[in-house]
């Protein structure tokens, strides 16, 4: 166990240093989200505050997974992710560390566009054990779908078509601008099976809203939940490619 | 002592048979050719040795351990140097091999001392700190295979090694090769080059189409074909043509 965490903690790190915090992506990656935050405010400035939490939350989306997609579809396009597979660690361990690196790198890109709120608007996060798990967990799940995505394809533009297939939807049916309980009943369930819905439910408690969902460390469970079922079938998936 | 066991191993890819009950043993300190022509199976046969495929029948030991039932134990035992040099394009030569290192559970004082031993022995201390994308590729061959013995495997099995190197890195690398042999290490070789093969391996097994022939000592192959003062070549082609025709007959014969 802790030779394989070790291991999925050298995997990461090789990941950050190699792929994600380069100079261009870095830039691209906390460009998006301002832009997106810009976009909102500039249009309803007077209701923004109540959108931040959410805004947060597909920034973590758009940032672990953004990237991740390309990172791990590449690696197999190049056989450097065969690679890695010829060292003693598990296939586990290996889709650990690349979950790992791509959530990193979503939090860091979050945490940057966070910090810039707080110069300019006046946010206050009530409740900072909910809010740094919501983000911690939340960056897990969503890297975790990205894994699977990356997984189940060949190529790096099919990963992004994937990607925004899971994505989009998300985008209007978790929560984020519109409440779920304000969509029409038949589209609820759709948000219910969306991990976005309780990372935004989850992050707007830890702000001091009233969770729509249900408990904040319901979500945050639920949250999990996404991330191991993710995990294994993105697991499974590898292993089936070996057979 | 048989380091490598391969006993019939056979991999189906639904209406493909790309090893049809490959079986040999290599012993320690050895260095074993597998010849083929292209398609034949040497590169499925390394990879179901390196727990990269698992093969539809049969079993392998690598050191005594199951390369499906202990892949890990395996994988900690062997060095890998594959068809195309998969190292990280933007990890310097040294970082590419602290990284390995790292993944093999070395100390990161062991491997740093390890990766610069490796880096000279390989001809690129000066080449240390440059990215593995801006090598050539008889670098980037070098490299790689430095990568596989970070963790000093007491198996290393190369696949095509010298493919597409100039006259000079593929004459360093075979140097390399025979000094490898003189420390003990068993090899797995497989190559296009006869005359590599003839000058490194102590035995030859000869594929087609999924199955091992012949095995024997380069001399012995020689020795066993009707041309007088037969080279490996010549042997190599008139093994592999009248067996691919044997078999060409044999399914015909089977309609």
């Amino acid at each position: 166990m802790k030779d394989a965490l070790r291991a999925a903690f050298f995997i990461a790190l090789k990941d950050m240093k190699t792929y994600y915090f380069k100079p261009p992506n870095i830039s691209w990656g906390i460009l998006f989200p301002f832009v997106f935050v810009l976009a909102f405010y500039l249009r309803n400035p007077v209701d923004f505050l109540p959108l931040v939490p959410g805004l947060l939350s597909l920034s973590l989306l758009f940032g672990t997974t953004s990237m991740e997609t390309i990172v791990i579809t590449f690696e197999r396009m190049t056989g450097a992710m065969e690679r890695l597979m010829l060292y003693p660690v598990s296939t586990l361990t290996i889709l650990v560390g690349k979950i790992a690196g791509g959530a990193l790198f979503g939090i860091s890109v979050t945490m940057i566009l966070l910090l810039g709120l707080f110069f300019i608007f006046p946010l206050n996060v009530s409740n900072l054990l909910l809010f740094s798990a919501s983000i911690i967990i939340s960056s897990a799940a969503f890297s975790a779908l990205g894994a699977f995505v990356s997984v189940a394809v060949k190529q790096v533009f099919e990963a992004q078509t994937l990607a925004n297939f899971f994505r989009f939807p998300m985008i209007f049916l978790s929560g984020v601008f519109i409440p779920v309980s304000a969509l029409p009943p038949s589209l609820r369930p759709v948000a219910y099976a969306m991990p976005l819905t309780y990372s935004v439910d989850s992050l707007k408690a830890s702000f001091g809203y009233q969770p729509e969902i249900m408990h904040p460390a319901a979500s945050l469970v639920v949250l999990l939940l996404f991330t191991v079922v993710f995990l294994a079938l993105s697991v499974k998936i590898m292993k089936g490619r070996m057979s | 002592m048989d380091t490598v066991i391969a006993n019939g191993l056979k991999k189906n890819y639904n209406f493909f048979t790309a090893l049809d009950g490959v079986s040999f043993s290599i012993k320690r300190g050895e260095v074993f050719g597998l010849l083929g022509p292209n398609g034949a199976g040497k590169t499925t046969t390394i990879r179901i040795l390196s727990g990269l495929l698992k093969p539809s029948f049969g079993k392998a030991l690598i050191m005594g351990n199951d390369v499906v039932s202990k892949p890990v134990e395996v994988k900690k035992s062997i060095g890998v140097v594959p068809e195309t040099s998969n190292l990280y394009p933007e990890l310097t030569c040294f970082d590419n091999l602290v990284f390995a290192g790292r993944l093999y559970g070395m100390k990161l004082e062991k491997v740093k001392i390890k990766a610069d031993e490796l880096v000279a022995l390989f001809g690129l201390k000066e080449k240390r700190n440059v990215l593995f994308s801006k090598l050539s590729s008889g670098m980037k061959r070098r490299l790689t295979m430095a990568a596989s013995l970070i963790h000093e495997p007491p198996v290393l099995f190369l696949d095509e090694p010298t493919t597409g190197l100039d006259v000079m890195s593929a004459r360093n690398l075979r140097e390399i090769i025979q000094s490898l042999k003189q420390k003990g290490i068993t090899i797995l070789l497989t190559t296009h080059y006869i005359e590599e093969a003839d000058r490194l391996c102590d035995r030859i097994a000869i594929i087609v189409k999924g199955r091992i022939i012949v095995i024997d000592t380069p001399e012995a192959l020689k020795k066993s074909v009707s041309t007088v003062n037969a080279s490996l070549e010549d042997a190599f082609v008139e093994i592999t043509g009248l067996q691919s025709e044997l078999m060409f007959q044999e399914k015909e014969g089977g309609r």
